[in-house]
């Protein structure tokens, strides 16, 4: 157990963080009023929130391995383990989870009217199974939390969802489904291996490369479908459209990190020497997602179609940091990857704000909202800018890192992203141009609320963290140097080893 | 057989007793109420007894019938079973009212034959113990009020399939015992791994298989099921769905273990017969439209997730098909249990009439939604840890591809299942009237859907029972 450093507080955090939204939850279907379910459950998010904090303030940014563990034996037959622990890649994460729960539910306050309860319930759960994923070191258990989240994630979008909702969540749910079946299968055969179902204990292992290849394979197929990358992808419009405006923010801030945390976790450390065979595949797909998402976002006349292509888009840096093997590229990767979470979560709360008061999505329909909406057009300029990654925003800084570490691996890639770059230009701002100062259908005669201090309160967080990324970004770097350079390591010895045994 | 035997017997004299109860109830008009709650009382007092005499072990009746924790424990579940069975069909809507004595009867005499089933270690006595529970079967799938589809053709079906089945069972028994002038398994399972060799060994052994997957519902032995699962009464389907499955898998582990440790020959027939029950029972599920059809098919599925533990011939294997029959049980008597709820006079429910139960029964749409994600297999639900632990015994015997196709068939399940949820909490009920539950309902609700998710989230102590119960199967 030498990759765990037990938990030093003198709670057991991540165990709290995984458990309290689950109790909380349990104790919404008691309570009888509405308002009252809300408040609690925002109360026991904002907790959770604050609780989630001592992970930044106590982490240890000087060593590569896990930290705040805990561990228990859970079915010793097979060697299940309830084991916790974060590092420089899930630290962040699990704090992006948490910081966007109570946003949710604000968002949620006026917006469901129909069934709060289960509503609070679901996004509550979606919590604990979040935190699940990216604190599980042991593979059964992030299994069991990454397909448990697909049941709430389901109901969100089919109970809550827009006209096409059955569609959009039967095809989301097969879709996800069909991709960690054969996650499960590579994960009982890694058990088989190495005896165990610790994740670190099964990196750095002599496999074949024949297994590797196998293992890979499985693996990127669950995580492609997740992130997910061109041409898996089809299911995230359609999720994204019908999605409430709080499915679709956990959908794009969360949900979709878990699949480039899947690479980072599974693949890279564990099958490296496949990772690097398999990487200008990767690299190549990623740049099609970059251009695709792009190219197709440009089309969109549906606001959140829109952000939901260009997800596929940002998230293609992502891929495309992460196979190219370098500390820029990797960092990048991960603080994009947090990027993402704010920003595009902060979009489709914005559209959700919109969609509040104007009931359509539709761009012709909220165009010239400039004059009547300033502060609202102002902060969603604002998060426009950081979608197409302006400097002093967070997203130029995660860009600029990928785009450094692409051009020092491969140029090729470099050069090929660029279009990408100002696709993301183009769209971002041929949304802003319509929805700030385009022609206001019928006159100006409608007149809206700009916003209220409950949507201000909740994007003004966002704002902040726009900023303080972008303009110093070493904060959230440093907690992720050693990982990474440790991550690096393995993927190279690994690649050599087994290229020596070869 | 001295008085101090008679405490290994106490279970199954305990089901004769109550057989006998309601025999003398039949014979006069009892009130109706007083059956129901004598049936629901007694048959709890039966899991008590069989739960006591768990650490129970010894032979009886010149060994043929043998008492050990792998038997003890199935008759913990087939007694768990019938309470829960009895306790969900409470109200016998479909039945006529002067028949519910005779009902109750049928169905203690048919768990009586399951009962001393699990216990037979010699060819006759299981064939005497599995027509017992057959006939008591047979004669309950035709007890449905008239106006209600087609039970009789069920019935027909069931008889005729069950006899075939049964005499190619019998067929098979004259062959091992042929070969090994005995119908005892101890002294078989001695002399018949010697002349494996022969064909007519394997066939043997494979035709007295047949009478169990006849039980289990593996292919080509389904021909029954979704006819006499839609048939039959609501109650009794409960029953069919559950009961006979488990004292079919308890056989078919006994008996498979006489093929010896790698009979090669015995597990690619069970791979075949497990890959295509899993697809075929999968597939067609996928466009069925009334709940019981479609849990007739899913139950096919599930007896080629099962045979996925028998076939890896070891103690992990088996003890994995024992966890996932557990589970199986508790999710089928859960979505049962919706079943009978729903159906105000006993009819047959269609997808349809889940329209909005969340709204008409926020926790029977629960319960539900717990069921079907239960037999879907999503964590953290006992449907899950049972496929987790059949996929990795499976995968240790190095059947990579039967597990892949298990697992695809898994991704192919989600469709329909997903289906009964979607039913339930994405449509209106457009007018559908709401259906009240009493207490005890509410309450065999939520210990319902407790028992699926601790059972998935605590599986070590059920799995390591099950593990010490069928290492005494192995030789």
């Amino acid at each position: 157990m030498d990759f765990l450093i037990l938990n030093p507080l003198n709670f057991p955090i991540l165990s709290t963080l995984i458990f309290l939204p689950l109790a909380g939850a349990l104790v919404i279907f008691l309570l009888k009023n509405e308002t009252v379910a809300k408040v609690w459950a925002l109360l026991i998010s904002l907790v959770t929130m604050v609780l989630s904090w001592p992970l930044y303030f106590y982490f240890d940014a000087s060593t590569y391995k896990y930290q705040f563990g805990e561990h228990l034996s859970w079915i010793p037959f097979f060697k299940i383990n309830y084991t916790l622990g974060v590092d420089g890649i899930s630290l962040l994460l699990v704090l992006l989870s948490t910081l966007l729960t109570p946003i949710c539910i604000l968002s949620s306050w006026k917006y469901i009217s129909k069934r709060v309860r289960e509503f609070l319930f679901c996004l509550m759960i979606m919590e604990t199974a979040c935190v699940g994923v990216f604190s599980a070191l042991d593979f059964v258990l992030f299994y069991i939390f990454w397909e448990a989240m697909l049941v709430p994630m389901y109901l969100l979008i089919a109970v809550w969802g827009g006209p096409e909702k059955v569609y959009a969540s039967i095809k989301f749910f097969i879709y996800t489904m069909a991709g960690s079946v054969f996650l499960l299968v590579a994960m009982i055969a890694l058990f088989l291996k190495t005896g165990t179902f610790s994740i670190p204990e099964m990196m750095s292992q002599p496999y074949t490369f024949q297994f590797q290849f196998w293992i890979f394979l499985a693996f990127a197929i669950a995580f492609a479908i997740k992130v997910p990358m061109a041409p898996f992808h089809t299911w995230l419009p359609a999720a994204h459209v019908e999605a409430p405006t709080a499915g679709s923010v956990i959908l794009a801030s969360i949900l979709l990190k878990m699949g480039t945390y899947g690479f980072l976790r599974f693949c890279l450390p564990i099958t490296p020497e496949a990772s690097i065979y398999f990487a200008p595949l990767i690299l190549v797909i990623s740049v099609i997602s970059i251009s695709y998402g792009g190219y197709v976002a440009l089309g969109q006349t549906d606001m959140k179609r829109l952000i939901a292509y260009s997800s596929v888009a940002h998230m293609g840096f992502v891929t495309l940091g992460t196979f190219i093997f370098n500390k820029n590229g990797l960092e990048g990767a991960i603080l994009q990857m947090i990027n993402h979470g704010i920003t595009t979560g902060a979009l489709f709360l914005c559209v959700g704000i919109i969609y509040e008061r104007t009931h359509s999505r539709l761009i012709t329909v909220n165009s010239g909202l400039g004059k009547i909406m300033p502060l609202y057009v102002g902060l969603f300029g604002f998060f426009s800018l950081s979608s197409m990654a302006f400097p002093g925003t967070n997203s130029f800084v995660g860009e600029l890192l990928v785009l450094i570490g692409t051009f020092t691996g491969h140029k090729v890639f470099g050069f090929l992203t660029i279009p990408g770059v100002v696709l993301a230009a183009a769209y971002m701002l041929r949304l802003l141009q319509k929805i700030a100062w385009g022609e206001r259908e019928g006159g100006e005669g409608h007149h809206f609320f700009d916003l209220n201090v409950r949507e201000f309160v909740y994007l003004v967080p966002l704002a902040l963290l726009v900023l303080w990324i972008g303009f110093a970004p070493a904060p959230f770097l440093d907690v992720m140097h050693a990982t990474v350079d440790h991550l690096i390591q393995q993927v190279q010895a690994g690649g050599q080893t087994v290229a020596w045994l070869r | 057989m001295g008085l101090a035997d008679l405490k290994l017997f106490l279970p199954e004299l305990y089901l004769l007793f109550l057989a006998l109860l309601f025999f003398a109830q039949s014979l006069w008009q009892s009130p109706v109420r007083v059956n129901h709650l004598l049936a629901l009382w007694l048959s709890a007092a039966g899991v008590a007894i069989s739960v006591l005499s768990l650490p129970f072990s010894g032979e009886l009746f010149y060994r043929a019938y043998r008492v050990d924790l792998f038997s003890q424990a199935f008759k913990v579940l087939i007694q768990l079973g019938l309470f829960l069975v009895i306790f969900i069909g409470r109200e016998l809507k479909s039945i006529d009212d002067r028949l519910h004595p005779e009902y109750f009867m049928f169905m203690v005499l048919s768990s009586l034959g399951l009962t001393l089933m699990v216990s037979s270690v010699e060819l006759l006595t299981i064939f005497i113990a599995m027509e017992l529970s057959s006939y008591s079967l047979y004669i309950l799938v035709p007890l449905r009020k008239q106006n209600f589809g087609n039970q009789m053709e069920a019935a027909i079906k069931y008889i005729i399939f069950g006899a075939a089945a049964t005499g190619v069972m019998l067929f098979g028994m004259s062959y091992l015992f042929g070969l090994t002038q005995s119908t005892y398994i101890t002294v078989i399972i001695q002399k018949l791994p010697l002349i494996l060799t022969q064909p007519l060994a394997v066939v043997g052994l494979l035709l007295v298989l047949c009478g169990f997957f006849f039980k289990l519902a593996v292919i080509p032995f389904h021909f029954w099921t979704p006819d006499v699962y839609q048939g039959a009464a609501n109650e009794t389907t409960t029953f069919i769905a559950t009961m006979p499955k488990l004292a079919g898998l308890a056989l078919l582990l006994r008996l498979v273990s006489l093929g010896g440790p790698d009979n090669l020959d015995l597990v690619q027939i069970l791979v075949l017969l497990a890959a295509v029950s899993m697809t075929f029972g999968n597939l067609v599920a996928l466009v069925q439209r009334d709940l019981k059809r479609l849990l007739a098919y899913s139950s096919i599925a599930h007896a080629g997730y099962i045979l996925l533990g028998v076939l890896t011939l070891n103690a992990t294997g088996y003890a994995a098909a024992f966890f996932h029959i557990t589970a199986y049980l508790l999710m089928n008597l859960a979505c049962f249990m919706v079943i009978c709820s729903i159906s105000r006079q006993g009819e047959d429910i269609s997808l349809g009439d889940l329209s909005g139960l969340y709204k008409r029964s926020p926790l029977l749409a629960f319960t539900l939604a717990v069921g079907a994600f239960a037999l879907a297999g999503i964590p953290p639900t006992a449907g899950f840890t049972g496929k987790l632990f059949l996929f990795t015994a499976a995968l240790n015997q190095g059947h990579l591809a039967l597990v892949i196709i298990a697992a695809v068939n898994t991704a192919i399940s989600i469709f329909f299942y997903l289906n009964i949820v979607r039913s339930a909490y994405g449509q209106d009920p457009d007018g559908r009237p709401d259906i009240p539950l009493s207490l005890s309902g509410k309450l065999l609700n939520v210990g319902l859907i407790l028992a699926i998710i601790l059972l998935g989230t605590l599986p070590a102590w059920f799995f390591d029972l099950a593990r010490t119960a069928c290492k005494s199967l192995i030789s």
